[in-house]
């Protein structure tokens, strides 16, 4: 069996795919891969399907050894240098690792997530439907939780697709963010509207994989909204009492009382998922139909859709067999408020 | 020991359902999403209009639409913008807005217990001395109660209940805590809720239930549905510890009344 041995990583390393649609009903999160045009094009590189799981990692790269045979993998996503038995190749660029070798990924220079992809993907059971991590409920990924040095994670076997070559994942950092208004956005006045379309926000360091908090002007909410806890979508951008905007990412709270300005279209998720703290973020107002339709051109739309639940306690029909790989781990390390894991631990590999 | 009203103390026996149904609020949630906003109250109609709602959607099954979440007040649907009919999607909505609310199939009945106070409960106190009540008198009055299962969220499977008597309402926590044990039972304002697995709360934590409520290894991975009508059983530690075992070794140890 080929195998891929961690031997060094950042903390914010997991397994993600497209995500664990169906289950948000029951407060899990869809998680996934933070920027999904990265997964993408990582798996493309080696001739898999493009939601197949690969490693993603936040701000720092990794180190890891092959064994058991040749690997075929992709790196693609924030920007990065690649050596391979000590010897660079580019990036963007598909390659073989021989048995006994040693990959090395380093921190990223440019963005925030890149994703590892190795050709027939990790020989892994999904979790509730998905191989992504979902460090709260310690399920998907690795034994439910983060990678860390010394996983040694089984390759499926596969027949040998040849090396590809593609252009990089844009990060386009001075693209303005495209959103749609509301749900909420009677529960601020104009100037905080104005506030939220006209000003210019920066990444703030307290990001993670469930929230980016952003830096900037206070954004003005009406006086004495009362609001109900209703469902949150990833790209809510949730105003707090405080003014300063809150973007929900992928292992988001699925239900939220804060009152939400407007929402990032899921095309743009990725791209502001990339902005490095300090980085600047323009957001850019679209109408519902118009962010529909970029939806629809972006090829972007999710392709691991699922019915609404009707099973069981309206949870998805599933098979039993995929429910398994269940981990250990427990949160210990979460921020009450933001539930920050990755940025305290990941700006100190940077 | 159990401190429980019969089952006819459930709320769906008391109050018949209103004829008069309340309109709904459409709102686009970015590109893949549509809030239904049903009234800004949170109210046994409007619970009920959220719950058909959710289910003829389930039965409707409107191609492209992924998932849907439960608000008290509100319904979330998620779905595909590349394989959603939009303007049918929301026509959907609309139409099966303005059927009335139905009583529905029978609502599954459970009763569970709990160990409240001491090492289960370490908020039992505060909450007491907040009302001027006594521990026991807490207990009574929350164990006396009936509840309707609104939403899950802020942790997976963690279950936010309706029918908190108002007497027992009791603002958060000014610190919240890191972690509290899986299967908490808590007062946070005017809600109470059912702690699914260890986590951070900022809610009174007044007792534990030993019934596995989540579980990912177990299909469904939780116990209850939303809607489902719930009242607690007050139990001593030794049977919450032989609960416990039960519960470990797989058992429900949960009571179906209906």
């Amino acid at each position: 069996m080929i195998e891929l041995e961690i031997i060094s990583c950042g903390p914010a390393t997991s397994l993600q795919d497209m995500g664990r649609p169906g289950w948000s009903r029951i407060g899990l999160p869809s998680a996934g891969a933070m920027d999904p045009r990265a997964l993408r094009l990582a798996n493309e590189l080696v001739a898999n399907d493009p939601g197949e799981a690969a490693i993603e990692m936040a701000f720092t790269g990794l180190a890891a050894r092959v064994s058991g045979g040749p690997m075929h993998a992709a790196v693609a996503g924030a920007r990065t240098r690649l050596r391979i038995a000590g010897r660079a190749h580019p990036e963007n660029e598909s390659f073989v690792v021989e048995a006994g070798e040693t990959l090395e990924i380093a921190a990223m220079s440019d963005g925030v997530y890149a994703m590892l992809a190795v050709e027939g993907g990790f020989a892994i059971a999904p979790s509730m439907g998905s191989r992504s991590l979902d460090l709260r409920a310690a399920i998907g990924g690795w034994q439910g939780r983060p990678l860390r040095a010394g996983d040694v994670l089984p390759l499926r076997r596969h027949p040998a697709a040849r090396q590809a070559r593609a252009a990089p994942v844009p990060l386009d950092l001075d693209v303005p963010v495209r959103v749609v208004l509301g749900p909420q956005e009677d529960a601020f006045t104009e100037r905080g509207l104005q506030t939220l379309i006209g000003r210019t926000f920066m990444a703030s360091p307290r990001m993670s994989r469930m929230a980016y908090r952003l830096d900037g002007p206070a954004i003005e909410r009406r006086p004495g909204v009362e609001m109900i806890s209703e469902g949150t979508m990833p790209g809510s951008i949730q105003v707090p009492p405080d003014g300063q905007p809150l973007v929900l990412m992928a292992d988001r709270q699925t239900v939220g009382g804060y009152p939400k300005i407007a929402t990032v279209i899921s095309t743009d998720l990725g791209r502001l998922a990339q902005r490095r703290p300090g980085q600047s973020i323009v957001f850019q107002m679209v109408s519902a139909l118009e962010a529909r339709e970029i939806a629809c051109q972006s090829q972007l739309a999710r392709n691991a859709v699922k019915p609404v639940g009707f099973g069981e306690n309206g949870q998805p029909h599933i098979d039993a067999a995929l429910l398994s790989g269940i981990g250990d781990a427990v949160v210990d390390a979460v921020d009450f408020e933001t539930w920050e894991y990755v940025a305290a631990q990941a700006s100190a590999h940077r | 020991m159990s401190v429980l009203a019969r089952p006819t103390a459930f709320e769906s026996d008391r109050k018949p359902l209103p004829s008069a149904s309340p309109k709904v609020t459409l709102k686009p949630a970015g590109d893949c999403g549509l809030l239904v906003e049903v009234a800004a109250r949170i109210a046994p109609d409007v619970q009920a209009r959220v719950l058909q709602l959710d289910e003829q959607l389930g039965r409707v099954g409107i191609p492209g639409v992924i998932e849907t979440i439960f608000g008290y007040a509100s319904l979330l649907v998620i779905f595909d913008p590349a394989r959603t009919d939009y303007d049918a999607l929301t026509n959907t909505v609309r139409q099966l807005s303005d059927e009335p609310v139905t009583p529905r199939r029978p609502v599954r009945r459970w009763r569970i217990p709990v160990a409240y106070g001491g090492e289960f409960g370490v908020d039992l106190p505060t909450v007491a001395a907040a009302h001027g009540l006594s521990a026991d008198a807490v207990v009574t009055a929350h164990a006396g109660a009936s509840y309707t299962l609104a939403m899950f969220g802020f942790l997976p499977g963690f279950a936010y209940l309706s029918g908190l008597p108002g007497t027992l309402a009791t603002p958060r926590r000014t610190s919240p805590r890191m972690k509290v044990p899986a299967g908490s039972i808590a007062i946070g304002g005017e809600q109470t809720a059912i702690g699914s697995i260890e986590g951070p709360s900022g809610w009174h934590v007044i007792g534990r239930t030993p019934l596995r409520t989540f579980d990912p290894q177990r299909y469904p991975s939780t116990v209850f549905a939303t809607g489902d009508e719930i009242m607690f059983e007050a139990v001593d530690p030794e049977a919450f510890h032989t609960l416990a075992a039960r519960a470990a070794a797989g058992e429900l140890v949960a009571e179906r009344i209906s």
